[in-house]
């Protein structure tokens, strides 16, 4: 058979196939419109959090190489400076620094504020810089005054001198950056103690090594190590835990349910239409593969459709159909644009989970009914 | 028009508008380098070690800090009390 008569042939069974679903309009109509939400919500999810571990991965390269946090019964705790000087004089450490930073809840708006000392702090006292989200949170602006209540009671009004990026809100939206004095009067922190340490090693490969002999010289320190700061978020973002998974399960599901009942069985109109194809000539072949097409016409279209949707509300709306879940009671809530990580390997299974058994789940059951006797499948 | 060709043309237009997301993806990761940068930034400035996602809870602000018995502490018989509590599985190194 030549290549043109072949093309023909599978031209007029895709004919065929949509004139035969265009007579049920509604119930497929119905039906890709279900499958285009499935396609959507699970290519969404996968989106996201591809999107997200990835920024993540790239953005938090550079937060400190080890944290040492002071442990007191159970819990975290300030930690003297006198730590750090010791922890500088282990082998392989190129410094120990201070880090000074703490939470404030703002009872005026209801939002969590981190409050974060830099190392060199380019304002003079009474000064701050502040994210994205804290402007938005506050209603307020550059140069404007903001009140925080100190921890003995009285009100403090710093001054909002820098806006900190836009473009930086995943990891600034929340910060209120102060000098060292503000912060410590504001939260009655003595002298000579701090939140934590962020240590810095010469060697990468020593890291853990490092963050063991602290462990060992400190019992009541617990160091973290910045692979595993990165490796918690591949773990919040991975598809496969969390709400993440109970999202993409329901999903699935849903698209099981839905796909089982397809492979379940045929209507009886189905089942008759595959009759009078036999006793007109059909070869089981033919109706195997107009079947084929007809699971591809339902499932290639939803799937693309449902991939372009997918996208434009993950990467051009910032997902904001998960905002309320992602938001939870949090008053404060970053708006940032997710950059498009996505990879052929993401398009590839999500392929394999929708398209693939859908089709396949359509083929089987009208074989067993092109099998059959066409005189007793119109019977029936 | 035959259906055959009103269908073939939907998909292969379809087609093309999912390759054409590829490449606006493409360019967006090409001009993203200065966001993530600032972002890089910001992070090596203020030795910051999360991401501003949650801010609602001090484990979920800041859940690679997250100390090992904070989830339950809220109050009694709370398991707990943050929505995105409930969304974050528990970071690797607690579970070590």
């Amino acid at each position: 058979m030549s290549l043109m008569v072949w093309i023909e042939k599978q031209r007029n069974l895709i004919d065929f196939v949509l004139s035969s679903l265009l007579r049920r309009k509604g119930k497929n109509f119905a039906l890709i419109a279900a499958y285009i939400l499935i396609v959507f919500v699970l290519a969404s999810v996968m989106f996201l959090t591809h999107a997200l571990k990835r920024e993540a991965s790239i953005v938090l390269r550079g937060a400190p190489e080890i944290i040492v946090q002071k442990m007191t019964a159970g819990r975290h705790d300030l930690i003297p400076k006198t730590y750090a000087r010791q922890i500088e004089k282990i082998a392989g450490v190129s410094s120990a620094k201070t880090r000074l930073w703490g939470y404030y809840y703002d009872p005026l708006f209801k939002a969590n504020y981190t409050l974060i000392v830099p190392e060199l702090f380019k304002y003079e006292e009474g000064g701050i810089a502040v994210g994205e989200g804290v402007t938005r949170a506050g209603v307020t602006a550059e140069g404007n005054i903001m009140p925080f209540f100190s921890s003995d009671g009285k009100l403090m009004n710093y001054r909002i001198r820098e806006v900190l990026p836009a473009d930086s809100e995943l990891v600034s939206s929340d910060l209120v950056v102060m000098s060292e004095a503000d912060f410590r009067g504001l939260f009655g922190i003595p002298e000579g103690l701090v939140t934590d340490l962020a240590v810095s090693v010469g060697n990468p490969q020593e890291v853990l090594t490092i963050a063991n002999k602290i462990k060992q010289q400190y019992p009541d320190t617990r160091p973290v190590i910045r692979d595993e700061i990165i490796r918690t978020y591949d773990a919040i973002f991975d598809w496969r835990s969390g709400i993440l998974l109970v999202i993409f399960s329901g999903a699935l599901l849903a698209f099981i349910i839905f796909s089982w009942d397809k492979a379940s069985g045929l209507s009886a109109e189905e089942r008759r239409e595959i009759g009078i194809l036999k006793a007109t000539g059909w070869e089981t072949s033919d109706v195997i593969l107009m079947k084929f097409w007809e699971g591809l016409a339902i499932s290639l279209t939803s799937f693309l459709v449902g991939l372009l949707l997918a996208y434009i509300h993950v990467f051009f709306t910032s997902a904001t159909l998960f905002e309320p879940v992602l938001k939870g009671w949090a008053v404060l809530y970053p708006s940032f644009r997710i950059v498009p990580f996505i990879s052929a390997y993401q398009i590839a299974v999500l392929f394999f989970l929708t398209v693939v058994p859908y089709t396949t789940a359509t083929i089987i059951p009208s074989w067993s009914a092109a099998t059959v006797d066409p005189d007793l499948v119109m019977r029936t | 028009m035959r259906k055959s060709a009103i269908y073939l043309t939907i998909t292969v237009i379809n087609i093309a508008l999912c390759s054409a997301l590829f490449m606006h993806a493409a360019v967006r990761r090409k001009d993203a380098g200065k966001e993530l940068a600032s972002q890089a930034n910001i992070v090596k400035e203020y030795q910051l070690t999360d991401l501003v996602l949650f801010t609602e809870a001090r484990y979920t602000r800041h859940p690679s800090m997250a100390d090992l018995n904070t989830p339950f502490q809220d109050y009694p018989f709370s398991f707990e009390h943050f929505p995105s509590g409930s969304l974050m599985p528990v970071p690797p190194g607690i579970r070590r």
